[in-house]
């Protein structure tokens, strides 16, 4: 495919200040580009979760909304480390690594990753643990 | 044709930057150094009325000369109306000060908040409620919804907003009783509510709207103050109504008193546009959980914050809660009225409230592609600075606007000027490039 659209945003490790904002700004891009609402819903939805789990647990990154001209819609998170260990675990529901500092502001309860797989057409992950991990969500518009 | 309750005076406004920079859906632009409303874009928050310094934002609404139009007149008092009065104690004297304007009959918008809320209440126990689920007493919220929350819109009430409830419910038991046509008798609301005309021209989800007239409550304030204290001495029949409201219905002029009404728990009592907004873009993306019920309403403080009252919201809500403790609590459950209406089809919407998408550049996607594109590209060179002067509320607006053809670049004060210092500069070089002199 060749991309027609593309926004990339770069997302700071610890930024609570600042979390939300890519996601809000993909929304409104979705809304302007006249995506399908439940379409722009569940991008909405992984990309907030995306965008949290490079302020929760990476050491920053950045996350991408590309579209392409097959009327495919593409979100990728890339980070920088620390990578995830075990991933059919981090998948799982209910399993986190969050910090007692995060848990404290109501995040980490477990359900990022399920979540995000969720509210995906196609959902792809890939780790390496002291390197980094890319997550693709893919959605047909 | 134009629908909105909300035009500008052009001779009034000034061309400023206030209305434009509140609007929450963007539709307002100055043109020639004047406001105008985009059709498609307005909500009619009426927020713009309550910015604008120089009351250029005019409310359309029904002047009591219209009262001859029908051969009977039927009012409907909005539950905000009480509180507009120091001093009041009985709210008989209101009944009174309609009944001498000329009113037919009086049945009050918060009997029919009461059957209502009783209504969400049993709905949200009903197996097929979509929670959260959202009231749409406020005229604002179905349309707000409808442009930005499409996802949301199967979360809306099924249920009709309370002024057009009293409207339906009051015609039908007016001719009942008195044995006339229903084309003979009008339904006048007596509104703090700018969007009430918009409703009643264009309703959300109902084909055709119950209410004919929409009077300001500022329009009867003079008249109505003159009977506050005074009808004690007058025949009963000229004070009193059929059916009176009790605590629970006048509590839903104030916000949060819906929600007191339904019993829930589990609610948000969103005031306030931006707010509201604010909560909306959270649910819709799924990040308030475990949520019943969501009361919301445009204006601040709820329909005692209304841009056509006559009294400050703080004041009011003191009255409507001092006027509510003087009155009955009805067991909504129990009460005959309630019992009468709770399962008939008046309640509810005839047809489904449709998504309207405002936001979308255009209805190709390919298309809105290249136009997001070239709108980052023209963002970018923009100053950033969402002065406003350009006449539309932000930079990035004004981008928007420039790719839709509707604005140019030069529409910005600060091009505007590089490009005059550029100019100057050339003149300069041209002048100072002969040789000869």
């Amino acid at each position: 495919m060749s991309i027609l659209y593309k926004e990339a945003f770069n997302i700071e490790k610890g930024d609570f200040a600042t979390a939300g904002e890519a996601s809000s700004k993909i929304k409104r891009t979705l809304k302007k580009l006249g995506v399908e609402p439940t379409v722009i819903r569940e991008v909405a939805i992984s990309s907030y979760e995306l965008e949290l789990n490079l302020v929760i647990h990476s050491l920053g990154g950045s996350l991408t909304l590309e579209v392409g001209d097959d009327n495919l819609l593409k979100l990728t998170s890339s980070d920088v480390g620390p990578g995830i260990k075990d991933i059919s675990l981090a998948m799982k529901e209910g399993y986190s690594t969050a910090p007692e500092s995060v848990r404290m502001m109501g995040f980490g309860a477990g359900m990022g990753l399920p979540n995000i797989k969720r509210h995906s057409h196609r959902f792809g992950i890939e780790s390496e643990y002291g390197k980094g991990t890319v997550i693709t969500c893919e959605y047909d518009i | 044709m134009y629908q909105h309750s909300v035009r500008i005076n052009r001779l009034k406004c000034v061309g400023c930057i206030s209305c434009i920079k509140s609007c929450p859906t963007e539709a307002i632009r100055i043109q020639n150094g004047k406001a105008k409303i985009l059709d498609e874009r307005c909500v009619d928050c009426g927020l713009c009325l309550s910015v604008c310094p120089h009351k250029a934002m005019v409310s359309v609404t029904t002047p009591l000369s219209d009262l001859g139009r029908f051969k009977y007149n039927i009012v409907i008092p909005s539950t905000t109306l009480y509180s507009q009065f120091r001093g009041l104690v009985d709210i008989a004297d209101i009944y009174a000060g309609l009944y001498a304007l000329g009113f037919d009959a009086i049945y009050e918008e918060a009997k029919a908040a009461e059957i209502l809320a009783e209504a969400v209440s049993r709905h949200i126990h009903s197996p097929n409620a979509v929670f959260p689920v959202i009231s749409c007493t406020c005229p604002v919220v179905p349309r707000i919804v409808s442009v930005l929350y499409p996802n949301l819109i199967e979360n809306l009430s099924p249920f009709v907003p309370s002024n057009e409830l009293a409207a339906r419910i009051a015609k039908q038991e007016f001719c009942e009783t008195v044995g006339v046509p229903g084309d003979e008798v009008g339904a006048y609301y007596i509104s703090p509510c700018a969007a009430e005309t918009t409703h009643m021209k264009n309703p959300c989800g109902i084909e055709k709207s119950s209410i004919d007239g929409v009077i300001a409550v500022r329009d009867v304030y003079a008249h109505l103050l003159n009977f506050v204290g005074k009808s004690s001495s007058l025949p009963e029949h000229q004070r009193s109504i059929v059916h009176r409201a009790g605590a629970f219905g006048l509590g839903s002029a104030v916000i949060g008193g819906l929600s007191a009404a339904v019993g829930t728990e589990h609610y948000l009592a969103l005031d306030g546009i931006s707010d509201m907004i604010q909560c909306f873009d959270e649910i819709d993306n799924d990040r308030i959980r475990n949520l019943t019920f969501v009361e919301a309403m445009a204006c601040k403080g709820g329909c005692v914050g209304g841009p056509l009252t006559f009294e400050n919201q703080f004041v009011a809500k003191n009255r409507n809660r001092r006027l509510q403790y003087s009155q009955p609590r009805i067991a909504l459950e129990a009460d005959e009225h309630v019992q009468k209406y709770i399962d008939s089809d008046m309640l509810r919407y005839d047809k489904p409230i449709t998504p309207h998408n405002i936001m979308k550049l255009s209805d190709d996607v390919v298309e809105a592609m290249k136009m997001m594109d070239k709108l980052e590209e023209v963002n970018k060179r923009l100053p950033g600075l969402d002065c406003g002067s350009c006449g539309s509320p932000t930079c990035r607006t004004l981008a928007e606007d420039i790719v839709k053809g509707q604005a140019v670049e030069m529409d910005c004060i600060f091009k505007l000027r590089d490009k005059v210092r550029q100019m100057a500069q050339e003149m300069i070089d041209l002048a100072n490039a002969q040789k000869r002199g």
